[in-house]
């Protein structure tokens, strides 16, 4: 079994039909997360490069994680090391880093598009690990993951996703993922921060958090970057909280089995209160566990190069 | 160069003159001699003899004219493109006087106005003598330098206006950059009316626009692409046009994209209090924000890509008279720099060589007629800069586009005499080609 394209670059290019492969191949994946030997021998022999533009610990470490345990020999190519910070394009880094054998390219970049442009010039499989302010798919995938497993179910379900939307690839790539499998997904945040046009995607818009809260299922919360304060998008983190933020209070206008996300890093008070994130209804710590799981579906579903 | 032409049996339309039939053109030592139509000639008399040249031949005999047969063809004034950035001095890696010029040819363009925005700025005379110098030497048609309206296209103070207007520049425009400041688009417009010549404005509102690469919306939010909202183009539409009611200055808007500023520009026309002219692309009526789908830097362009709404307001706004031009806005840039993150890559469309077949398209929709070309591509550009170009009057310039409506051909970047082969047109099939471009009787004819 696998997927259509050679790369993993866009939720916008799955079908409802791909999305659930790559979640029930995961289940199968997280169960060898059980095992004392936690390896799958699928993609032996095959090599990984993590080419990460922006820092990022968690999300490296498991791509990184996820390719050990199927085998393949992994590359952290270090971009501060590296001949980008000597001027080389990112086409001439990719291509050479091709030309070293890798089968799969991690990437993040902090403009959108690039994992869609290494897509189309590189033989490799392509998996976006977050572009710009356009996608993080894994993240979304790891989230439907996570959903399912507590609610055995997408379809019908009232998800709400709070903050900065505009900015916000994982925000994106969720709600992509979660119309495509027939949840009613509603956004709540600053109108600063949340673009009007996307009711055209049928989505739900709301400003009052208390409002938007009532009768929901999943509660996903996104982090407010610190370099947003002081753009005109809202005043201060003091008065986001006020607005926007989660606590125990906001949390009990959700039902009452509502389960609480975040991808992580938290802001504790500026978006989440610590009583809510360290709360039972938190699943924040399981959607890291089970990101490796999801990550290892991708690669084995994508296989490698294609001839 | 040719002494005699003769283009003989092509319909020729010429605007100023308020000719549109079938013509014989007499061209002389690459100027225009006269224009004979064929209904003036009564019935069975012999087509004239082309005049006896003064002193004769060395033979001593009457030296027979070059004959250019356009039967089936259409025979306009040279096309004249008010906006083209030939990017020499400082960037001839994108483009230089000669491959623009030579693609300007192509294009059926016999005059084109270069802008400013080069390294080093065209805001001195020197500079401005270096590009006519070099328009000389190597242009393949004739170049009018466009100088900056204030030093180094900053926005600060008011470059030599009437030192450069000496040296040859026919129009200023900081173009790239819009004039931050009300007060100095107004100080500027004011002084400008010394000399006869209009100011033209890039408007752009950069705290809007700032950070954007693409048309503001929905699709600019799925891509994950900064957008720019058409009201950075309309606040300073409205701004410059009320500056140019206030000062009485001659004001010409360039690259008009949105359906907001073909009604403010309505809207002031209808008024009437200020003299104003407007220019639009063939890109913004030709492609819509969708262009951009794939992260396709070719159509990355400054103002963006816009609506269909827009497009249909632009096409509108052509019809009615309301925008008085179609201008390039030649913008080449190395393949290098769009081969990079659509955030990165500059922006610009390589257009003097796709302008015309685009154009043909509106006469095929019904838009506009070949007339209108002729007076928008030729005759308005020519009269908004004062030059005697866009008219095949007797004693102007040999400038002329022979045009062959009928054929078909595909898009080719990788064609263009243009070093820039940035288009998102590439592979597009078009009606209606340039088949032979004279400039001051040196005849170019293209397959």
């Amino acid at each position: 079994m696998s997927l259509k394209s050679k790369d993993l670059v866009s939720i916008k290019d799955l079908e409802p039909e791909d999305l659930e492969l790559i979640l029930d191949t995961a289940a199968g994946f997280k169960d060898v997360l059980g095992r004392d030997i936690k390896k799958v021998p699928a993609l032996r022999g095959k090599t990984t490069v993590n080419l990460f533009y922006e820092p990022s610990t968690r999300t490296r470490t498991s791509f990184e994680l996820a390719a050990k345990r199927m085998s393949t020999d992994v590359i952290n190519f270090a971009v501060s090391t590296s001949s980008v910070i000597k001027g080389e394009t990112l086409k001439d880094t990719a291509l050479t880093i091709q030309a070293l054998g890798a089968d799969f390219i991690i990437v993040r970049h902090s403009c959108s598009g690039v994992a869609a442009f290494l897509a189309r010039n590189l033989n490799a499989s392509v998996i976006n690990a977050g572009d710009g302010i356009n996608e993080h798919p894994t993240q979304a995938l790891l989230d439907l993951f996570t959903i399912k497993e507590k609610k055995n179910t997408i379809k019908g379900l009232e998800v709400a996703i709070i903050g900065d939307i505009l900015h916000s690839r994982v925000a994106k790539s969720d709600i992509y993922a979660l119309i495509k499998l027939g949840a009613h997904v509603r956004l709540i945040g600053p109108p600063t921060l949340v673009p009007a046009c996307m009711k055209d995607l049928g989505v739900e818009i709301f400003t009052d958090m208390n409002k938007g809260l009532k009768g929901v299922d999943i509660i996903m919360m996104l982090r407010i970057q610190m370099e947003r304060q002081g753009k005109g998008f809202f005043p201060t983190t003091k008065e986001y909280f006020r607005n926007w933020g989660l606590n125990a209070d906001r949390l009990a206008r959700a039902k009452e089995d509502a389960i609480v996300m975040h991808p992580g890093p938290m802001n504790r008070g500026v978006e989440i209160s610590s009583e809510v994130a360290d709360g039972s209804r938190s699943v924040i710590l399981e959607q890291v566990t089970n990101g490796i799981a999801v990550r290892m579906a991708v690669l084995y579903l994508l296989g490698g190069v294609r001839e | 160069m040719n002494q005699k032409i003769l283009i003989k049996n092509g319909h020729v339309i010429d605007p100023s003159q308020n000719i549109d039939e079938i013509c014989d053109v007499f061209i002389e030592d690459g100027k225009i001699l006269k224009i004979e139509q064929k209904s003036s000639r009564a019935a069975g008399t012999p087509p004239p003899q082309p005049p006896l040249a003064k002193g004769g031949n060395e033979k001593g005999g009457m030296a027979s004219p070059h004959t250019i047969e356009a039967k089936g063809m259409y025979v306009l004034p040279g096309f004249v493109d008010m906006h083209v950035h030939l990017r020499e001095p400082g960037f001839e890696y994108k483009e230089t006087i000669k491959t623009g010029t030579e693609a300007a040819v192509r294009g059926g363009f016999t005059s084109v106005c270069c802008m400013p925005n080069t390294k080093p700025v065209n805001d001195n005379s020197s500079v401005t003598e270096f590009i006519i110098r070099r328009s000389i030497q190597e242009g393949f048609c004739t170049v009018y330098p466009i100088g900056a309206i204030t030093k180094g296209q900053k926005g600060e103070e008011l470059a030599e206006l009437s030192i450069m207007h000496d040296a040859g520049c026919i129009a200023f425009s900081d173009d790239g950059w819009p004039v931050k400041e009300a007060l100095m688009m107004r100080r500027a417009l004011e002084y400008s009316k010394i000399l006869d010549v209009p100011v033209i404005s890039h408007c752009e509102d950069l705290s809007l626009s700032s950070g954007g690469v693409m048309n503001e919306g929905l699709l600019s939010v799925t891509l994950g692409l900064q957008g720019v909202p058409a009201q950075a183009e309309e606040i300073i539409v409205a701004r410059d046009i009320s500056l140019a009611e206030l000062t009485g200055a001659r004001l010409h808007i360039a690259h008009i994209s949105t359906a907001g500023s073909v009604e403010l520009l309505r809207t002031a026309k209808k008024r009437g209090t200020a003299d104003i002219t407007a220019e639009t692309c063939p890109h913004y009526f030709s492609a819509t924000e969708e262009a951009v789908k794939g992260y396709n830097t070719n159509a990355k362009v400054n103002p963006p890509l816009r609506t269909k709404a827009d497009v249909e307001a632009i096409k509108q706004g052509l019809a009615d008279g309301t925008i008085d031009v179609i201008a390039t806005d030649h913008a080449p840039h190395h393949s290098d720099e769009k081969l990079m993150e659509f955030d990165r890559a500059p922006s610009g469309i390589s257009g003097l060589e796709t302008a015309f077949g685009l154009c043909m398209k509106l006469v095929d929709e019904g838009v506009l007629t070949l007339k209108d070309l002729a007076e928008k591509m030729a005759l308005t550009p020519s009269k908004i800069m004062r030059v005697k170009k866009g008219t095949l009057k007797s004693g102007s310039d040999a400038d002329i586009v022979i045009i062959d409506t009928k054929k078909e051909y595909k898009i080719d970047a990788a064609a263009f005499r243009s070093k820039g082969k940035n288009t998102p047109f590439d592979g597009m099939s078009l009606k209606g080609a340039v088949v032979t471009t004279i400039c001051k009787g040196k005849i170019y004819k293209w397959d």
